[in-house]
C-alpha cells in the first residue's frame, strides 16, 4: 500500500490524480479464516486491526451485510469524551481516547481527531450534583474532567444563552481534551490498515446462520457461502439479539432507534461540543459549518433505521433556547441508527455460551467514542482470553448483580 | 408515528399519548427462582427483528395498561389486546398470520409458548 502523505498529494497533483489506488481490496471468500468478524463498523473493524496489530493474527475476515461504516459508525454525531462515572469505563474510554489521539498517524488516515473540548452542561441543581461526583471520581481515574461556571461556560461558547429562563445554566463538566472525529473516516482507515494487513474484508454478504461443531463455532453461513473460522466475533450493535439467536443464546440487550440531525452550512460560530441532558440534546459545528444535532432514543423496539418525529422536534425546540441563534437554521437531513441498549447502559464484550464465539454490542448511544480502546481489548479478550479491559463487561455481570451503572453519565444520547 | 388503539377506553391516537413498557409476557420471578430464571426475568430481553409483543400505557389518556403486537421492521401494528392475560389472544395471532404466513406463536419468547 502506497502512503498517503502530503509529498502523495503532491506527486498525484502532478499526474491528474491517475495514481490513487483503492483504498481496500474487494476479494473472493477464503473457505476458512482464523478469525472471522461479523460486522464491518467501527467496533468490528477496530478488533481485526488490533488482532493483526497486537497479537499477530492476520488470516482474518470481516464480513459485513451492507457497506463498511453503513451502520451507527457512519451515523453517528461523532462526540468522543471518557468521563464516565465507573472505574472500568472510565478505563476503556480513556484507552480509547488517548488512542484517537494518534490514530491519524497509526493508521496513515486522517480521521480528523479535533480535540476541541465536550461541556456537559448543568441546568438543574440536580445535575450539578451529578457532574461534581463524576468530577471527583473522575480526578480519582485520573481522567482530566473539571466542573466549570456559568461564567466559563459562556466565555468557551459565547453564542449560549445562559440565562434560561427555563433551563438557566449553572454550571458544566468540561473535558478540554474530548471532542469530535470524522466518523466515516475511522472506519475506512481502519479498513485500509486492515486490508494491508492481508485481512479480507467481504462487504455485501450476510450472516444467515452459524454453525457449531461439538459446542464449538464451526463455520457461518453466508449469502456468499459457508466460511469456516477458528474463532468468531460478533459485532453488529443493532442486530446484535439476530445473530446471538443464531449462535443459541439470549442477551440483555433492545434495539432502539436513536436520531441526529444537521443544519444547513453557517460561518463557524461554536468550537465546542456542546451536551445539555437534562433537555436530551447536543450540538456541534462540523468543519462544513453544519450545526450538528442529535436527541433521544425512541421508546419501543425498532429495526427501519428511522424514528419517530417528536424525538426530533423535542431537542431542537430545547436547544433553541439555548442557543438562540440557531432559530432561523433550516435543518438539511435527519437520520436514524439502529442503538443497542443494556440495561445498565454499559457494553458487553464478552466470551459467549459458545466457545470460541465472543460478543462485543451493547455501545448503544455512545459507541463511537470507544472504537479504538473496544479494538484494542476485544483482540486482546479473543487472542489471548482474556483483557483487562474487557474483565468487567462480561455477560455473567448481569446474574452476578456487578452492575457497570452508567444511566447516569450516559443518560442522553452517549 | 406509530398509531395505537388503547383496548381499555377504546381510544386511538398518536404515540405521544403512549409510553411504552418493554415486552410483554414475562414470567414475573420471585422467592425460590432459579438465578437463571430470576435473571431472564430482570434482564434477558425479546429482541426480535419481526412480530414482538410489548406492554403500553395509555399514558396521556385513561392512564392504563395494555398489550401491543407489532412488528419491528415494517412499524405496522397487528393490534392491541387487554393485559389480563398470559398469552397473546388468538385472534391477535390469527391476524398476524394472515400477514406473516408462516409465522407462528412458537417463534416468540424463547419457544414460552411453544
Ligand atoms: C444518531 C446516533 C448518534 C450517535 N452519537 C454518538 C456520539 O456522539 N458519540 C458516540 O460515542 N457514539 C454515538 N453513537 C453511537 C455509536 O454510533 C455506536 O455505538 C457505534 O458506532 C457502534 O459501532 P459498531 O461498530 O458496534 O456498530 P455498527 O457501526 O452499527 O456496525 C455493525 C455492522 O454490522 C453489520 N451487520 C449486522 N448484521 C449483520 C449480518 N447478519 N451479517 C453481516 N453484517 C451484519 C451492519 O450492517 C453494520 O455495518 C450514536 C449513534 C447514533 C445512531
Ligand atoms: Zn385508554
Amino acid at each position: 500500500m502506497k502512503r498517503y502523505s502530503a509529498f502523495a498529494i503532491a506527486r498525484e497533483a502532478s499526474r491528474y490524480h491517475t495514481g490513487w489506488e483503492r483504498a481496500w481490496r474487494a476479494p473472493e471468500p477464503k473457505k476458512k479464516y482464523d478469525v472471522v468478524i461479523i460486522g464491518a463498523g467501527g467496533h468490528g473493524l477496530a478488533t481485526a486491526f488490533h488482532l493483526g496489530r497486537n497479537h499477530g493474527i492476520r488470516n482474518v475476515a470481516i464480513i459485513e451485510k451492507g457497506w463498511l461504516g453503513g451502520g451507527n459508525t457512519g451515523r453517528n454525531t461523532t462526540i468522543i469524551r471518557s468521563n464516565y462515572l465507573q472505574d472500568p469505563s472510565a478505563a476503556i474510554y480513556e484507552k480509547s481516547r488517548s488512542l484517537y489521539e494518534t490514530l491519524s498517524q497509526d493508521i496513515n488516515y486522517n480521521v480528523m481527531f479535533s480535540p476541541r473540548g465536550v461541556m456537559m452542561l448543568a441546568q438543574t441543581q440536580h445535575e450539578i450534583r451529578g457532574y461534581l461526583r463524576t468530577a471527583h471520581a473522575n480526578a480519582l481515574q485520573g481522567v482530566k474532567t473539571e466542573f466549570i461556571g456559568p461564567r466559563r461556560v459562556k466565555e468557551l461558547c459565547p453564542i449560549m444563552n445562559i440565562d434560561g429562563p427555563r433551563y438557566p445554566v449553572l454550571g458544566a463538566l468540561w473535558q478540554a481534551r474530548g471532542g469530535t472525529a470524522r466518523h466515516d473516516a475511522v472506519a475506512w482507515g481502519y479498513a485500509r490498515a486492515c486490508s494491508d494487513m492481508g485481512m479480507d474484508i467481504l462487504q455485501q454478504t450476510e450472516v444467515t446462520a452459524i454453525r457449531r461443531e461439538g459446542g464449538k463455532v464451526a463455520c457461518v453461513t453466508t449469502t456468499r457461502g459457508e466460511i469456516d473460522c477458528d474463532k468468531l466475533g460478533i459485532v453488529v450493535a443493532g442486530h446484535s439479539g439476530v445473530l446471538a439467536e443464531m449462535a443459541g443464546f439470549r442477551l440483555p440487550i433492545e434495539s432502539v432507534a436513536l436520531q441526529a440531525l444537521v443544519s444547513e452550512p453557517i460561518k463557524p460560530c461554536m468550537d465546542v461540543v456542546v451536551m445539555a441532558n437534562t433537555v436530551h440534546g447536543y450540538m456541534s459545528q462540523s468543519d462544513k459549518g453544519e450545526m450538528v444535532i442529535g436527541g433521544g432514543t425512541d421508546g419501543y423496539n425498532n429495526y427501519t433505521q428511522r424514528g419517530s418525529f417528536q424525538h426530533i422536534e423535542e431537542p431542537v425546540r430545547a436547544l433553541v433556547e439555548t442557543f438562540p441563534i440557531i432559530s432561523r437554521l433550516k435543518m438539511l437531513r435527519q437520520w436514524g441508527g439502529i442503538v443497542d441498549v443494556t440495561g445498565d447502559r454499559s457494553p458487553i464484550l464478552s466470551k459467549t455460551p459458545l466457545e470460541n464465539c465472543f460478543i462485543n454490542c451493547g455501545w448503544g448511544t455512545g459507541g463511537f467514542k470507544a472504537i479504538p480502546g473496544s479494538g484494542w481489548g476485544m483482540a486482546e479478550l479473543m487472542a489471548n482470553g482474556h483483557s483487562p479491559l474487557t474483565e468487567a463487561f462480561g455477560l455473567d455481570r448481569f446474574r452476578e448483580g456487578r452492575f457497570i451503572d452508567e444511566s447516569v453519565a450516559a443518560g442522553v444520547a452517549h | 408515528m406509530l398509531i395505537l388503539q388503547c383496548p381499555c377506553c377504546g381510544v386511538e391516537a398518536e404515540e405521544t399519548e403512549f409510553a411504552g413498557g418493554g415486552q410483554a409476557h414475562l414470567t414475573r420471578e420471585t422467592v425460590g427462582a432459579s438465578e437463571e430464571n430470576f435473571e431472564a426475568y430482570l434482564f434477558m430481553r425479546e429482541n426480535p427483528k419481526g412480530v414482538h409483543f410489548e406492554r403500553w400505557r395509555h399514558a396521556n389518556g385513561c392512564g392504563k395498561w395494555f398489550h401491543a403486537a407489532r412488528c419491528t421492521v415494517t412499524l405496522e401494528v397487528f393490534g392491541t389486546y387487554s393485559a389480563q392475560t398470559t398469552r397473546p389472544p388468538n385472534e391477535i395471532c390469527d391476524k398476524i398470520t394472515a400477514r406473516r404466513p408462516g409465522w407462528s406463536l412458537k417463534d416468540w419468547g424463547s419457544g414460552k409458548f411453544a
